[in-house]
């Protein structure tokens, strides 16, 4: 458990705090990028609670975030029009078919794993794809009014940008929150005996299999949490939002960030939305340069960005570790 | 019964041009364990570059000769430049950069010749229709299904008895072994990195007249090819042919017999192959 009064807790609450006075500083074209840079964090932090924590190379992974989009979007208009339904339903819906999926997956690992995820990702894809009478087929599902969202009474405009941005964040930060404890706590130091020697988690008498489902699931619900956000953020839920490619991006932006650092993922979002902002300016060819950035990344800097920086400033400290 | 047949036949068509690109992938997985998400560019290069020489030249053949030799070139700077530095990591590391790899060709193709899809005649010999029963079918698709076969014995033969058919065989089922008894790996390396590639681009040239080349079609052809590999079990020869045939029939009979599931045959047949036997169909169980 971090205490409370760490290094740590002030820089992510000062973090926090910039983050929420933002949309004061600049334009509302910047806000609703940081809204997407947000919930985009989210969706590969999950992602590497599977990946840097516990070993696992997901491609599937968009599959629970098109969940939690797709379940969301039928809540709203089927079943209820109130925020406070659609984002746990979302969230749960997500929970179950990781949870079935996970099932089936934590039985393999490596490449393996790697290729069971993507082909489970794609039956979700497909589902969504072909069902047309329930999920709208290629078209998707188009969320008409967005969901109310009332506080102590008091109503928030959730198509408003500025307000969608600070429910995103607060809902982003909870799951970042709830995510950080996870890996602090002992279950998250088992994740990591897994990841380094499942065999020896075995011998100590732990079911290696047991603790890699509880974290798949942990994983799913979490991206369908930030499916949720995503689908009313585009005011649509998508077949291509369970794409494996849309997987794919979840693992580029936590390799630019660094899969071994708590907030890499986070800090590669932020760089891959704002790259791509300022790259797609000049020209549409704009994987052209990603590829070569992930060439390079993988080449040279395997650690991403964030885990560059820190060990970088670790070596500074005089080899302290900063965690 | 016509469309049983003409279902048979479209699935072989297909089938074979799986089998050639799973064959370079499985060889590549056999001998340097690693899994290159950028074989399916190559399979696309192949179809552009034959598709390019096909116009300055006006040869479907030379196209189809030389071709997959410039994707070989290609191949072999990518494997000394950029897949040689990550041998010894982890294989996550491996999957990503080829998949950086494949970002970097499949832009790179809509760069040089648009996003549009490109219509490729067969050449002439092979143009046209032949008749089955009250039906017609494209000369070309039998073509490829009679290539298939063709182009699976020679690589047998070249396996089974050629000097460096063995050197990779042997090298796959053992890779220290061999390092110990004088095979100089980073040149096999090399040589089947730039073999898997060659046989890429041969599907890709051969691809080409079938259907239209477009700048999707690697990424997918990449993901069928890997559903072949992994349920013919990777690194095994008898594992790719059978697989691709597999997933060429289910392809074509899904189409017409359950066209809302077609997309998801594939997958579903990889769950199950991977559930009941995690190495594969012809893999062997660790």
């Amino acid at each position: 458990m971090v205490g409370l009064f760490s290094k740590n807790f002030f820089v992510g609450f000062l973090v926090l705090i910039l983050m929420a006075l933002a949309p004061f500083f600049v334009t509302t074209h910047w806000v609703i990028i940081l809204t997407e840079i947000i919930i985009m964090s989210l969706f590969a932090m999950s992602f590497n609670l599977l990946f840097g924590y516990t070993g696992l190379l997901s491609f599937g992974q968009a599959g629970f975030f098109g969940v939690g989009a797709y379940v969301s979007a039928l809540t709203l208009t089927h079943l209820s029009s109130s925020f406070w339904v659609c984002l746990p339903v979302g969230i749960v819906g997500a929970m179950l078919f990781a949870l079935v999926i996970g099932w089936f997956c934590v039985r393999l690992d490596e490449i393996y794993f790697a290729i069971l995820t993507l082909g489970f990702g794609m039956m979700l894809f497909t589902l969504a794809h072909n069902w047309l009478s329930v999920t709208g087929g290629s078209d998707g599902l188009t969320i008409a009014s967005m969901p109310v969202l009332s506080i102590f009474g008091h109503k928030i405009e959730l198509f408003n940008p500025k307000f969608f941005y600070w429910v995103s964040l607060t809902v982003v930060s909870l799951g970042i929150i709830f995510l950080r404890q996870i890996v602090k706590s002992p279950f998250g130091l088992l994740l990591t005996a897994t990841r380094e020697n499942s065999q020896r988690v075995s011998f100590v008498g732990q079911n290696v299999r047991t603790v890699r489902l509880v974290a798949f699931t942990i994983a799913g619900s979490l991206a369908g949490m930030a499916g949720v956000l995503f689908a009313l953020f585009n005011r649509i839920a998508s077949p291509e939002m369970l794409h494996w490619s849309f997987s794919g991006k979840a693992v580029l932006m936590t390799i630019l960030g660094g899969s071994s650092v708590f907030l890499g993922p986070a800090v590669g979002t932020a760089v891959f939305f704002v790259l791509e902002h300022f790259i797609t300016s000049y020209t549409t060819n704009w994987m052209i340069f990603l590829g070569a950035i992930l060439v390079i990344l993988v080449l040279a800097f395997p650690q991403g960005v964030l885990g560059t920086l820190a060990t970088f400033f670790s070596k500074l400290n005089g080899g302290r570790n900063s965690d | 019964m016509e469309g049983f047949l003409i279902n048979v036949l479209n699935g072989l068509s297909w089938g074979m041009l799986l089998f050639l690109i799973s064959m370079g992938l499985t060889t590549v997985f056999g001998v340097m364990g690693v899994l290159n998400f950028a074989h399916g560019s190559l399979f696309m290069l192949g179809a552009y570059i034959s598709m390019q020489l096909t116009r300055w030249i006006s040869s479907f053949w030379l196209g189809l000769i030389f071709a997959p030799i410039i994707v070989a070139i290609l191949a072999i700077i990518i494997e000394r430049f950029l897949l040689r530095p990550v041998y010894g990591r982890d294989v996550s590391f491996q999957l990503l950069l080829t998949f950086g790899v494949m970002l970097f060709l499949d832009d790179g193709v809509r760069l040089i010749w648009g996003p549009a899809h490109h219509l490729v005649n067969p050449p002439d010999v092979l143009s046209g229709v032949f008749p089955i029963f009250d039906q017609t079918y494209p000369v070309y698709r039998l073509f490829l299904i009679a290539m298939g076969p063709a182009i699976g014995i020679i690589l047998w033969a070249f396996f089974s008895y050629s000097r460096y058919g063995k050197i990779i065989r042997a090298a796959a089922m053992d890779r220290e072994m061999a390092e110990i008894i004088g095979v100089r790996a980073p040149i096999l390396f090399t040589a089947v990195f730039a073999f898997g590639a060659w046989l890429a681009g041969l599907g890709g040239a051969l691809a080409a007249p079938h259907q239209s080349v477009g700048p999707a079609i690697g990424e997918h052809i990449i993901i069928e090819s890997f559903i072949v590999v992994v349920i013919g079990g990777m690194g095994s020869f008898p594992g790719a042919f059978v697989g691709a045939l597999i997933l060429g029939l289910l392809g074509s009979f899904g189409a017409t017999m359950a066209p809302n599931f077609q997309m998801a045959l594939p997958y579903i047949l990889l769950a199950i192959v991977l559930l009941t036997r995690p190495r594969g169909i012809f893999g062997e169980e660790s």
